[in-house]
């Protein structure tokens, strides 16, 4: 396409992650010849974002890490722009503007921007050696200049940067995670959960500095190391900011579309100009536990949110029911899953339910009028699911609230309707009659 | 009845020797069962993936590898996208996935690829499972569950 050539589509996804395929996915659907057309500016098909982390490591190649099969977009017909940025929106015209000159109409229009790492101004910032760690293109920058590396400091004690020192560690490089507050990953776990992994991480041999922030990156030639506020100094050949991630509603701004964080999308995740619609990391949409719209950007959210947008923007209406923080992790061998609130502060709303075993599992209800408002798990797993269905269905657990953590718990507990519906028992013929 | 024979059978059918002793005592990695039985006083049932319309599992996988088989309509992992991040346990409401741990990915039914029958329901002692192709809405209330597909 030549400059000042205009595209016409029906369908613009701007972003091609989670929330752009889900989208796309969703109108082709309900649409078989509407044109689809999603930009990025990364260089590649949608890929698996946290997978990059086993990219840096060396297990996985970018094939390996491709979200949908190399042929989808073919056979699905839909199109393609990598590596190009839109530069602005022309709401009145229905017409983006690349940066490279070109012109992309669209009779709808979705924004799934996704997010940008914070990068706090600390002085030293610009030399060599200092990363963040979002993109394919990050790891690949870091992988392309570890070479002689030997010690990192990873800023930011949350999800990115536990799992850029994984990666790090498992390449042989020495860590130390700075994070500002008194624990790690204190944004989706409770205190003994972060303490559980902080013990977790200090006995694989990272080093953990909780409680403080680094002032300046020192060197000149090369990098030396960092400052911390204390003054204590940390050497190392590499910086990872990790701080944290920010909606990137550029785009959007000064456009009439409502931006308060994020872009702010209503239950079909459309936004407040017509024809235009968001979701993902850059959406704040609606979270089912605070009851309120908030950015809530993990990937199962970004993916139904553009699955709900999708067919909103096929003319087919939906609603989003809602999403809320849900992580599942499992960095240096410690199985994690964490949902909606989970460290209380109101113990005369909320209340606790919780067990801990000598062989390190960990179980936490959240529970707030009678509902599942949150969970944290460790070690043992694998029934957080129907917990988190609980939470996600508002189901009343009142009835069997003790038994949630019980060995035996399961669907045998819950409600016999729902129970049935569960398993997908059909009433008999007689008892449908009577 | 809840005697369980679905996991034993269903554990032999994911193993490399398909036989129970060297399943249960031999193999490594360790064959997984994709089957939960349940019993609490007068309730129980065997539990398993349902291929649901509504997938939990394949909307929240981060890598693509958890997705609806088009020809069969099962849902369906592929192994080497797997990553073992267990989002897809988390996102399941009936808790029908397992961690195959010494593979580290996620075990699942697969209605026994390869079987006529399912092992689970070729092997109920009781008829308690039984085979539902979907939209076959005229199925009656059993003690036990449905294997459905």
């Amino acid at each position: 396409m030549k400059n000042n050539e205009r595209l016409e589509t029906t369908y613009l996804i701007i972003g091609s992650s989670a929330g752009g395929i889900g989208a796309a996915e969703s109108i082709r659907e309900m649409d078989k010849s509407g044109r689809i057309v999603i930009t990025s500016d990364e260089p590649y098909p949608a890929y698996s974002r946290p997978l990059i982390s086993e990219y840096l490591a060396g297990e996985r190649i970018v094939e390996e890490m491709l979200f949908r099969p190399a042929d989808f977009y073919e056979q699905h017909g839909i199109e393609l722009l990598l590596g190009k940025k839109v530069k602005s929106l022309d709401l009145g015209r229905k017409v983006v503007e690349m940066d490279s000159g070109e012109r992309i109409t669209w009779e709808k229009l979705l924004l799934a921007t996704g997010g940008k790492p914070i990068v706090p101004d600390i002085k030293g910032l610009n030399q060599k050696g200092v990363f963040t760690f979002l993109t394919l293109g990050d790891a690949k920058a870091i992988a392309d200049y570890i070479g002689s590396v030997s010690r990192a400091v990873v800023i930011g004690g949350g999800l990115i940067g536990i799992s850029v020192t994984e990666a790090l560690m498992k390449l042989g490089v020495a860590v130390n995670v700075v994070e500002m507050k008194d624990r790690v990953l204190n944004t989706i776990l409770d205190d003994e959960a972060s303490l559980m992994t902080e013990q977790n991480l200090k006995r694989k041999g990272v080093g953990i500095i909780t409680g403080h922030t680094v002032s300046e990156i020192m060197g000149e030639s090369s990098m030396e190391g960092v400052i911390l506020d204390n003054g204590e100094r940390v050497p190392c050949e590499l910086v990872v900011m990790a701080i944290g991630v920010l909606p990137r509603t550029e785009l959007a701004r000064n456009t009439g579309i409502k931006v308060n964080r994020g872009i702010v999308v209503d239950r079909h995740m459309a936004t407040s100009c017509p024809d235009v619609y968001a979701c993902g990391d850059v959406a704040e949409a609606y979270d089912f536990i605070y009851g309120i719209n908030r950015i809530t950007p993990i990937w199962p959210n970004a993916y139904i949110g553009g699955m709900v947008a999708g067919r909103n923007m096929a003319g087919i209406e939906a609603d989003y029911a809602g999403g809320t923080a849900m992580n599942s992790l499992n960095y240096f061998g410690m199985d994690i899953t964490t949902a909606g609130i989970v460290a209380p502060q109101d113990s005369s709303v909320y209340e606790v339910i919780s067990r801990r075993r000598e062989d390190g599992v960990y179980q936490k209800v959240i529970l707030g009028d009678g509902l599942v408002k949150g969970m944290v798990f460790i070690g043992d797993i694998e029934k957080s699911g129907m917990i988190f269905g609980l939470m996600r269905g508002m189901v009343k657990v009142d009835g069997f609230k003790h038994e949630l953590l019980a060995d035996d718990f399961g669907l045998a507990y819950f409600p016999a309707e729902l129970r049935r519906e569960r398993l997908g028992v059909v009433p008999s013929k007689a008892a449908t009659k009577s | 009845m809840g005697c369980g024979l679905c996991q034993v059978y269903c554990k032999t059918q994911h193993s490399v020797s398909k036989d129970i002793l060297k399943a249960f005592k031999k193999e490594s990695p360790r064959p997984v069962s994709r089957i939960r039985v349940e019993r609490k006083a007068e309730i129980c049932f065997s539990l398993r993936c349902r291929h649901c319309d509504e997938p939990w599992c394949v909307y929240s996988c981060l890598t693509g590898a958890m997705h609806r088989d088009v020809a069969t309509g099962m849902v369906v992992v592929d192994r080497n996208k797997c990553m073992g991040c267990w989002t897809c346990i988390v996102a399941c409401p009936n808790g029908a996935l397992t961690r195959d741990l010494d593979n580290k990915i996620v075990a699942k039914c697969d209605l026994c690829p390869g079987l006529e029958v399912p092992a689970c329901v070729a092997n109920c002692p009781n008829d308690a499972l039984v085979l539902v192709e979907e939209d076959k809405e005229d199925v009656p209330e059993f003690a036990g569950s449905s294997v459905r597909m």
